[in-house]
């Protein structure tokens, strides 16, 4: 018999954003990477067609971190010593983007620095031909002082900085329409609180084709149904033509994933559980998967074969439509 | 769809004889639409009314339930298509897969090793729901050897695979008295596959490459007799996985098309790459699948993929809560430690299991912060000094123990001044920011 598919006809679309600059565009980067675009919720190719990929990016740090599982320390072996063999080693893993997260301190416990700071990034960018992203460590003055200098000193090279939140997008945000970047709006998994914040930053004069949204996430387990939700909600309010949500979304499923004890943790843990690595990257890549699955457009990862794995869905995700 | 009052009032008898209770057809008509009367009340409903009265109150998506001795799985009667439009109901079913080229000896070890997987998460202990026996022997006597030796390991509902009637006749006799899937039939083999589903009690799973084909097959079954289906309309790698259930979740809730209403069934193993069966199965968990059927069983998937099914079929109006109040842990003493958390069960069970898995007695305050994390329920007044305060009050807290000490989470650091002037002669400390390092505190700091 025949069958016709409701199909949603939306008022709205995403807007393409694009992270980096070639030298023809005022920057460094062998490649430009673009993203969003969409006319439809994920992959539904059959309603319309979806332009870009979401994207991968690995996030590295400007130190070997004191913090991390073993098992990621492991997986990038000397490669995480200094940022510089480290993108490296991300790039061959098939990263579309660097995320290089600024340490709060240096390796003696000094703080970190604006000079060490502008460094770090200088040598990634060297390096590697990928676009970048730099988050400061977390603490807003810091923040504020560490991706001023940065700014500043990569001119043209659309970064992505982050991150702004509510209580601190103002500096960020000046610097990046200053210096040519781009900023990452992070918002507590409220559809509400993403919009006014994206309102806040293009009330300065900022323009939405440089805003990333990242509605937060919680890893599998740890509160990921609010951050999936969250994200369907924004995609609806984005095509049902919201301008202020529509904005391509960036989350961070690597960071929440290795935060779960189901990640770090190998021993004196339920035999239930399962083998530790095994675990570790099926936390990270299913909590990955979930929120590719509504409507993520970047995805910031940190395990390896994370990565492979996520790449491969992706591109399956991406192949046109099979009419059996 | 449900029909409106008025929709109903068409089919009823127009007499307003009041034999219902209701003074008019309509009145009658207008309480059925609300579903707050059964249409039995009113004796003179013609039998073709009736019919169409029950068609069209039959949910969107097929309810089918496979059972055995002492277990049973749902799947469908979905009514949205996102959670936070109302909710996920009914989780799906995760199956795991044997073969009946494999020895009874083989099959029996992997099955009753996931029969008797259990991981407790917030409090719930998550298990699998069953086992699918599929035959590749193209051997009859293999076939019902294999689920036999499935039943030897274990109770749970069964999935029996063949395209061959008589290779499942054989497998469904081992089985006799249970409701389980039949998978499945396609457009050579359905009328007998019909045949035996009706004779078993079985549901039946229905296999077409196409969505139109597959809405063919599912309404010739249904007029030789049978309901319970379940959809398998093809697509084995992730996009026309995500096309195919999205078309037919959309058919069903959007359209009420019947012929697609029913629970759509996976399989993610068959992807061919082991390390993706388990993100294809998120897809499925995440995008509307009725039943899940894995290849592998390895712990370290299966407890994620069990975990990410309960928080996506979590009813986004009520977060998983704990009662509050005072819980002893690892039987305390007057003198062990007093810690406070919130009433968020990932939040509970998170500080918890943690106290509990060291071994050393402590004594947890539970407070009401409405079923919110640590710093949500700060960020939204719920778990503040006054709140701390009540309930170390409340739960007479002092009575039970020798030392007025009490250790606040980490990331309310900031609490502790307001906190020592809301309980005053108690010495207020501040624990570690995360659960894990609890342990090592307790035992260097307290
Ligand atoms: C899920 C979530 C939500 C969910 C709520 C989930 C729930 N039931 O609580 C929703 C979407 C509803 C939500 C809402 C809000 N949220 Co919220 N949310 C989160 C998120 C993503 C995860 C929280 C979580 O579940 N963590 C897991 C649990 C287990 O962690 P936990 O309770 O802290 O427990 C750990 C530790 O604290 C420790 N611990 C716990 N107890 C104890 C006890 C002792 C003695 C010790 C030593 C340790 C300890 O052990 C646990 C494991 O390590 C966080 C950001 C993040 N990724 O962390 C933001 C976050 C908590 N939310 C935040 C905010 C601001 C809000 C809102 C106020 C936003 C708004 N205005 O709407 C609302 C408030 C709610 C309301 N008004 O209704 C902020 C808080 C910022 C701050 N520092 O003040 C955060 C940090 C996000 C951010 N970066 O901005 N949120
Ligand atoms: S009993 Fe039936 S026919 Fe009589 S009033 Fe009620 S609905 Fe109408």
């Amino acid at each position: 018999m025949p069958i016709e598919i409701p199909m949603d006809k939306w008022p709205g679309a995403i807007r393409t954003i694009t992270l980096g600059a070639t030298a023809a565009e005022g920057g460094t980067r062998s490649r430009t990477i673009t993203v969003g675009g969409e006319k439809s919720l994920p992959f539904l190719h059959f309603e319309s067609e979806m332009p870009n990929p979401p994207a991968i990016a690995v996030e590295i740090k400007d130190r070997r971190p004191d913090d991390w599982s073993p098992l990621l320390l492991k997986a990038w072996g000397e490669a995480a010593e200094n940022p510089v063999s480290w993108a490296k080693a991300a790039e061959a893993a098939g990263a579309d983007l660097i995320q290089l997260s600024l340490s709060l301190t240096d390796a003696a416990g000094n703080p970190n620095t604006p000079q060490a700071a502008v460094a770090a990034v200088k040598a990634t960018l060297a390096a590697c031909g990928l676009p970048l992203l730099v988050f400061g460590p977390g603490q807003a003055e810091m923040d504020n002082e560490l991706l001023v200098a940065v700014a500043e000193a990569t001119k043209g090279e659309r970064l992505v900085l982050g991150l702004c939140e509510d209580k601190n997008y103002r500096t960020i945000v000046a610097t990046a329409m200053a210096n040519g970047h781009l900023v990452s709006a992070r918002t507590p998994m409220d559809v509400n609180l993403a919009k006014q914040l994206n309102i806040l930053i293009s009330d300065m004069g900022f323009p939405l084709d440089r805003i990333l949204m990242d509605p937060t996430t919680g890893a599998l387990g740890y509160g990921i149904e609010y951050g999936f939700s969250a994200m369907e909600r924004l995609r609806l309010a984005a095509l049902q033509g919201d301008s202020m949500t529509q904005l391509p979304m960036i989350v961070t499923p690597g960071f929440e994933a290795w935060k779960a004890k189901e990640s770090k943790v190998g021993e004196g843990v339920p035999e239930a559980w399962g083998d530790w690595l095994g675990r570790a990257i099926n936390w990270e890549t299913l909590t990955a998967t979930a929120l590719l699955e509504s409507g993520a457009d970047i995805l910031v990862l940190r395990h390896p074969e994370s990565v492979r794995r996520l790449n491969t869905v992706i591109a399956d995700l991406m192949a046109a439509p099979v009419t059996a | 769809m449900a029909l409106s009052g008025i929709q109903i009032y068409k089919l009823l008898p127009q007499t307003n004889c009041k034999d219902c209770g209701f003074p008019t057809c309509l009145a009658f008509a207008m309480k059925l639409a609300a579903k707050q009367v059964e249409l039995s009340a009113c004796p003179h409903v013609s039998e073709e009314s009736k019919a169409q009265l029950a068609e069209s109150a039959a949910p969107p998506i097929r309810l089918v339930v496979l059972k055995s001795d002492g277990y049973e799985v749902k799947a469908g009667n979905e009514v949205v298509l996102f959670r936070h439009e109302k909710t996920f109901y009914n989780k799906p079913g995760l199956f795991i897969r044997v073969h009946d080229s494999q020895t009874p000896e083989e099959i029996k070890a992997k099955v009753a090793h996931a029969d008797g997987f259990k991981v407790n998460y917030v409090g719930i202990d998550l298990v699998l729901d069953g086992f699918a026996v599929a035959s590749v022997s193209g051997d009859a006597a293999a076939f019902s050897a294999a689920v036999t030796a499935v039943r030897q390991a274990s109770h749970r509902p069964l999935i029996l695979m063949s395209r061959d009637p008589e290779i499942l006749a054989g497998g469904l006799q081992a089985v006799d008295g249970e409701s389980p899937l039949i998978y499945g039939a396609d457009a050579q083999n359905w009328e007998a596959m019909a045949d035996l589903a009706k004779k078993h009690h079985a549901a039946l799973a229905v296999i077409a490459s196409t969505l139109e084909d597959l809405a063919d097959l599912t309404e010739k079954i249904k007029s030789r007799g049978v309901e319970d289906l379940v959809l398998d309309p093809g697509g084995r790698t992730f996009g026309p996985a995500l096309t195919n259930s999205t078309q037919i979740r959309r058919l069903a809730l959007k359209k009420n098309f019947r012929p697609l209403g029913y629970p759509v069934i996976t399989f993610p193993g068959d992807v061919g790459d082991p390390t993706l069966e388990p993100m294809l199965a998120a897809q499925s968990i995440a995008k509307y699948a009725g039943f899940i059927v894995m290849d592998q069983f390895a712990p370290e998937a299966i407890y994620p993929l069990l975990v990410l099914r309960q928080n996506i079929y979590t009813d986004p109006q009520k977060p998983i809560q704990v009662q509050p109040g005072l819980y002893e842990i690892n039987n305390p003493k007057p003198e062990d430690p007093v810690l406070v958390t919130t009433n968020f069960s990932i939040t509970y069970f998170s500080v918890a299991n943690e106290v509990e898995g060291s071994g050393l007695p402590a004594w947890l305050v539970v407070t009401d912060a409405e079923g919110m994390s640590v710093l949500t329920a700060w960020a939204a007044g719920k778990f503040d000094a006054e709140r701390i305060a009540k309930a170390v009050k409340g739960f007479s807290v002092a009575d039970k123990v020798s030392r007025k000490r009490v250790v606040i989470p980490g990331h309310v650091a900031v609490l502790s001044g307001e906190l020592e002037e809301e309980l005053p002669g108690w010495e207020i400390r501040v624990g570690p920011r995360e659960a894990v390092d609890i342990p090592t505190f307790m035992k260097q700091a307290l």
